[in-house]
C-alpha cells in the first residue's frame, strides 16, 4: 500500500502524479542493476544512419575535385574486417554475460542466506564491483592475470580476450547479484511461509518455488545489463584486444584519410544500436507484459 | 608535522625493501604530486561534467515540453543518440572525428595548437552524455507535477519560463532526485574513459606511475581501492542528502 494511492482516491489537492511513483520505481531499479534503463524508438536508427550519410556527403562534397575512392567504397571495402570485428565483441558480451550469470546468481543467493558470515561477505563482494569502474576492473585483471598457466607440465595459454571476458564478468557478476537478491526479496513472504507449511526444506523453498518465480522478474533487467554490457565490450580496444574499436583505428590509420574519421566512427556507433536496438524493444515489451500488479 | 610525514615515508621506504611492496606514490614526492593530480583532476572532471549535464538537462527538459514539434523532435533525437551508443565510441568520434575538423591556431611558441585541448572534447563528450540522461530524468520529474499547481501559477500572472523556473523545477527537482543521484554516480565512474584520450586523471596518473616504477599490482589495488572509496562515499553523502530532501507525503 503506498502513499500516493491513497490520497489519489480521497482528496482533490494537489497531489503529486502517478509520474512520480513510477520515477521513484524507475531509480529504485535503476540503482539495482547499476546502470540507466535504455529506451529506444525505430527512427532513432534512421536518425543516426543520416547522420552519417549527410556528414559522408559533406566529405565527398569536398572530395569531389580530386580522384579518389569514395568514403562509402572504403567503408565497403573495409566493412568485412569491421564486422569481423564486431562479431568478436558480440562473442565477448556473450561469455562475459554467461559468467557474469552464473558466478552473479550464486552471489545474490548467497546474500539472502541465512549465516550472517556468508551474507556479509557476499554483500561485501556484490558493492564493492558494483562501485568500481568498469574500464579500472578490466585493467586490473589484464595486468595482473598471468598470459598463461601450467597444469600438470601443460601450459594453456590465456589470450588476452578471455582476460577481457573475466575483466568484464566481474561488474556483470555483482549487478547480476543485486537483481537476484532484488528479485527474491520481492517474491511475497506468504510464499516461503506456505512452502515451509507444506514441509519444503529451505533449499527445495528456493530451488522449485522461489527462483522459477524470480526468472520472469529479473529477464527485462538482465537484458537491460547486457545491452549495457554490449556496449562496455568497446572498453577492451583500450586494453588492445582486437575488436571492432581496434580494428577501425587501424582501419583509419592504413588509409591516412582525415575525412574518413567522421564516418569510420560513426560506422562502429550505427553498429552498436542496430545491435542493441532490437534488445531494448523486446525488454520494454517484456517489461510491460510482466508488469507487477501490487 | 613535518617529521611524522618523513617518518611514515621512511617506512613506506622501509616496506619495499623488506617485502617490495613498492608505493612509490607514498614515499616519492614526485609520484606523489602526480598521484594527488590525479585525483583532484578526477574530481574536477566530474564536478565540471555534472554542472553542464545539469544544465544541459534542465534546458532539454525545457525544450521538450516546446509547443514546436521540431524542437521536441531534435531533442530526442539527442537523447536517444547519445543513450544508445557506447560512451568510448562518442568520445573517440568528438575527439578525433570531430576534433580533427576544428580550426588550429599558432600559440605563444610557434606550435600549431587546436582549437579544443583532449580536455574540452572530455568534457563536451561526457557532458553530453550525462546530460542525455538527466534530460529523461527532468522530464519525468517534471510530469510528476500536478496540474493544478502550474495552473494556480499560471493564475498569479506567471508566465511559461517564470513557472518553469520557480515552481515546476524546484518540484520536480525534488522529486527526480534520486534518479539523479544514480546518474551521478554513473558519471564518475565514466570519467575513467577519459584515458583513453589521454586526460591526466587518476588511471592515467597510475598507468604513467606504474610504467615509470614497474609497480603495477601494487598501482592497480590501490586504484581499484580509491575508486571504490570515492564512489562509496559519494553514494553515502547522497543518500543522506536524498533523506533530507524527500518531499513530505511522497514515496515510502
Amino acid at each position: 500500500m503506498r502513499t500516493g494511492d491513497r490520497l489519489r482516491g480521497n482528496t482533490d489537492l494537489p497531489v503529486l502524479l502517478p509520474a512520480a511513483e513510477q520515477l521513484r520505481a524507475n531509480a529504485a531499479r535503476e540503482r539495482s542493476i547499476g546502470a540507466p534503463i535504455l529506451r529506444l524508438r525505430a527512427w532513432h536508427g534512421l536518425l543516426i544512419l543520416a547522420i552519417i550519410l549527410l556528414w559522408s556527403g559533406v566529405v565527398l562534397a569536398q572530395d569531389i575535385t580530386v580522384e579518389r575512392e569514395s568514403v562509402l567504397d572504403a567503408l565497403l571495402r573495409w566493412s568485412p574486417v569491421l564486422l569481423t570485428g564486431f562479431a568478436f565483441n558480440i562473442l565477448i558480451s556473450f561469455f562475459a554475460m554467461g559468467l557474469g550469470t552464473v558466478t552473479g546468481t550464486i552471489l545474490g543467493i548467497m546474500q539472502v542466506s541465512l549465516l550472517p558470515p556468508i551474507r556479509g561477505t557476499s554483500w561485501f563482494i556484490t558493492q564493492f564491483f558494483r562501485n568500481a569502474p568498469w574500464l579500472v576492473l578490466l585493467f586490473y585483471v589484464m595486468f595482473l592475470m598471468p598470459f598463461e598457466f601450467e597444469v600438470f607440465g601443460v601450459i594453456i595459454p590465456f589470450p588476452d580476450w578471455i582476460k577481457g571476458v573475466i575483466g568484464l564478468a566481474l561488474p556483470v557478476m555483482a549487478n547480476i547479484s543485486e537483481i537476484v537478491r532484488g528479485a527474491i526479496l520481492s517474491i511475497p513472504t506468504g510464499q516461503w511461509e506456505a512452502a515451509r507449511s507444506l514441509a519444503f526444506s529451505r533449499r527445495q523453498i528456493l530451488a522449485q518455488i522461489i527462483l522459477p518465480q524470480c526468472i520472469k522478474r529479473m529477464l527485462p533487467s538482465w537484458m537491460n545489463l547486457y545491452a549495457i554490457l554490449t556496449m562496455a565490450t568497446v572498453l577492451t580496444s583500450v586494453v588492445g584486444v582486437a575488436e571492432v574499436m581496434t580494428l577501425t583505428q587501424r582501419a583509419l590509420s592504413a588509409e591516412n584519410r582525415p575525412e574518413f574519421l567522421v564516418p569510420f566512427y560513426g560506422s562502429v556507433m550505427l553498429l552498436f544500436f542496430i545491435y542493441c536496438y532490437p534488445i531494448a524493444r523486446f525488454t520494454q515489451k517484456l517489461e510491460l507484459r510482466y508488469a507487477v500488479k501490487d | 608535522m613535518e617529521v611524522l610525514l618523513e617518518a611514515v615515508y621512511e617506512w613506506f621506504r622501509w616496506l619495499n625493501q623488506e617485502t617490495g611492496i613498492n608505493l612509490t606514490i607514498v614515499h616519492d614526492s614526485y609520484d606523489r604530486g602526480r598521484m594527488i593530480k590525479g585525483f583532484i583532476n578526477t574530481i574536477w572532471l566530474s564536478v565540471i561534467c555534472l554542472f553542464f549535464s545539469v544544465i544541459i538537462g534542465i534546458v532539454g527538459a525545457w525544450l521538450q515540453r516546446s509547443p514546436l514539434k521540431w524542437t521536441r523532435r531534435i531533442v530526442q533525437g539527442y537523447i536517444q543518440l547519445f543513450r544508445n551508443t557506447p560512451p568510448l565510441v562518442q568520445m573517440y568520434f568528438f575527439f578525433f572525428a570531430l576534433g580533427s575538423m576544428m580550426p588550429r591556431f599558432e600559440n605563444e611558441w610557434g606550435i600549431m595548437e587546436p582549437m579544443l585541448t583532449n580536455w574540452h572534447w572530455a568534457i563536451i563528450s561526457l557532458s553530453f552524455f550525462a546530460g542525455a540522461f538527466n534530460v529523461e530524468i527532468f522530464r519525468s520529474g517534471l510530469e510528476a507535477v500536478p496540474k493544478s499547481t502550474v495552473e494556480a501559477a499560471e493564475s498569479l500572472g506567471l508566465n511559461r519560463l517564470q513557472i518553469y523556473l520557480f515552481v515546476t523545477l524546484p518540484l520536480a527537482f525534488r522529486i527526480c532526485l534520486p534518479a539523479l543521484n544514480n546518474n551521478l554516480v554513473n558519471l564518475v565512474k565514466t570519467t575513467t574513459l577519459a584515458y583513453a584520450i589521454a586526460v591526466p586523471e587518476m588511471l592515467y596518473a597510475a598507468n604513467q606511475i606504474w610504467s615509470d616504477s614497474f609497480n603495477v599490482p601494487e598501482m592497480m589495488t590501490f586504484l581499484l581501492l580509491a575508486y571504490v572509496g570515492l564512489v562509496g562515499m559519494l553514494v553515502w553523502v547522497m543518500n543522506r542528502w536524498e533523506r533530507a530532501m524527500r518531499l513530505p507525503g511522497f514515496g515510502t
